[in-house]
């Protein structure tokens, strides 16, 4: 056995404790943080998977944002004992885990019997990438070869938004999201959001750029670019704005419409929906991804800032 | 040339190494909330300090050197302002009780 | 037994374990939890079967990578969502509870508001 695979399993046993710790241990609070580790660690086992571009997503959406979103409701659902119903009995907790173990276990036959070997598209993106002018084969996925899942994902994300803002009650209907947060404006954390977002503005724009030719992308950079904005609400340097306001709503559909425009335009001048001419296919990708960005980072940061809760007038 | 490389690289990698195993014992038995910091700092700035300067050796270009340089930074600039917030969450805590 | 393997074994664990916190936990941000607990097995189930699929100079296969960047994303809607619904549900049931108490007459606990 190789020092890689003994550090793989140490890995692998390190998620799966956190993992466990995460469901058994009594504190909310407690949970969370162990869910925010565990997603930073399943960070590196993607990175051991060869998958850089997942790892950078996962890294950035699933343990910085996903960690702020959760502990941000753990931090407010503190004394909500009236949310817990009985803990369930014996008798379905006992059906629960034969339910999980069965699950897991037919799993895991299934990764042992994987077929061999296996099958992969990866030649063939490769081999396409003539057609983008990119050569970050899963950029090209996203963006050429699988736009359509990306674009309606696009389109998911709006539809979110809008469930979260339906919640508002009626007195905060188009206000603004969340509680105004308040700092020592000489204090670190005030500090910190005037130093870093120069910096995290540069870094997201780099992965985005550096996104068609090696990991990164859109959606990495706007994870970055959102991240930077809620240091600023937090720091409370910044408000968050008006949802009704129109220059948000246009940011909010500016990737997606873009992507529908060129799709459309590929309907009308070329071969199918979401056809790019070869000459002009890296332009159009490269609009369509900085809109997309602004897109992402706008939709994290307000999905993340939650339902309006404060009126249009001050 | 490369051997001292090699060496450079093994020997501050495995120094930094220590210095987080040290630092993670000292969050696992420190008694309080100040102390525990004072371990975690130490094993973040001074062990990831030491893993880049093990690993500068090994990059491939300047711009490679420079991005592992400006992850320590960023990783300093983090960890001490964190550690600020939660100093000052601590103490507020115990002036309250 | 090869790392691919190794990390399989690991994202069908993550699911089982998922879906027990699902079932069991009473509390629903603890359910929200366990249920990304079980997407990020069924992502990493993906992600190794694209690490088998590695060919062509790439080290995993590009499209499952491309659809668990997809899904990494809609996941985190998924959660802000259903977090949204519940801090508007505590809101609501708190609001119900107070006004409830507050009601003339039938609260012998309440003492000068």
């Amino acid at each position: 056995m190789s020092i890689e695979t003994v550090i793989e399993i140490v890995l692998a046993a390190v998620v799966l404790t956190l993992g466990v710790w995460t469901i058994v241990v009594p504190e909310t609070f407690s949970a969370t943080v162990g869910f925010v580790a565990y997603g930073l660690l399943v960070a590196l086992i993607w990175v051991r998977l060869d998958a850089a571009d997942v790892a950078l997503t996962e890294a950035a959406i699933g343990g910085g944002l996903g960690g702020v979103l959760l502990l941000g409701a753990a931090a407010r659902l503190r004394d909500a004992d009236m949310m817990a119903d009985a803990r369930p009995g014996k008798l379905l907790r006992a059906g629960a885990a034969a339910l999980s173990v069965l699950t897991a276990a037919v799993l895991a036959g299934v990764v042992l019997l994987l077929p061999d070997p296996a099958p992969t598209l990866a030649p063939a993106a490769v081999a396409n990438a003539w057609a983008t002018g990119l050569s970050n084969p899963v950029t090209n996925v996203l963006m050429a070869f699988r736009a359509m899942d990306t674009m309606l994902e696009k389109v998911v994300l709006l539809l979110a938004i809008i469930g979260v803002w339906s919640l508002a009650p009626d007195s905060a209907w188009g206000g603004r999201p969340g509680p105004r947060h308040q700092a020592d404006p000489r204090g670190v954390l005030a500090f910190l959001a005037r130093l870093l977002p120069p910096v995290g503005i540069v870094i997201g724009i780099y992965i985005l750029w550096t996104g068609s030719d090696h990991p990164g992308g859109a959606f990495q950079g706007g994870a970055i670019l959102a991240s930077m904005w809620l240091l600023a609400i937090m720091a409370g340097l910044a408000d968050t704005p008006l949802v009704s306001h129109r220059s948000v709503r246009f940011i909010l559909v500016a990737g997606p419409g873009l992507f529908l425009l060129v799709g459309l335009a590929g309907l009308l001048f070329g071969a199918a929906f979401l056809s790019y001419p070869p000459a002009l296919a890296k332009p159009l990708i490269l609009g369509i991804e900085i809109a997309m960005t602004l897109t992402i980072a706008a939709t994290l940061g307000l999905l993340l800032a939650g339902a309006p809760e404060r009126s249009t007038e001050p | 040339m490369s051997l001292a490389r090699d060496v450079m690289t093994i020997a501050a990698v495995s120094a930094g190494a220590f210095f987080f195993l040290a630092g993670t014992v000292g969050l696992l038995r420190f008694p309080d909330t100040l102390t525990r910091l004072h371990a975690l700092t130490k094993a973040d700035n001074l062990g990831l300090g030491l893993v880049v300067l093990g690993l500068l050796p090994q990059a491939a270009s300047l711009r490679d050197g420079l991005k592992l340089v400006g992850i320590w930074l960023l990783g300093l600039l983090a960890g001490a302002t964190v550690s600020q917030l939660i100093a000052r969450a601590a103490r507020h805590g115990q002036l309250n009780r | 037994m090869s790392g691919v393997t190794v990390f399989g074994l690991c994202a069908a664990a993550a699911v089982g374990l998922g879906l027990y916190g699902l079932i069991t936990n009473p509390q629903p941000l603890r359910k929200i939890i366990a249920f990304n607990l079980l997407g990020s097995g069924v992502f990493l189930l993906f992600g190794v079967v694209g690490r088998r699929g590695a060919a062509a100079g790439m080290g995993n296969d590009p499209v499952p990578q491309a659809l668990v960047i997809t899904g990494v994303v809609v996941a985190f809607s998924a959660t802000a969502l259903a977090i949204a619904l519940l801090l508007r549900l505590f809101q609501t049931s708190a609001s119900v509870a107070r006004s409830g108490r507050a009601s003339p007459g039938d609260d012998p606990d309440q003492v000068g508001g």
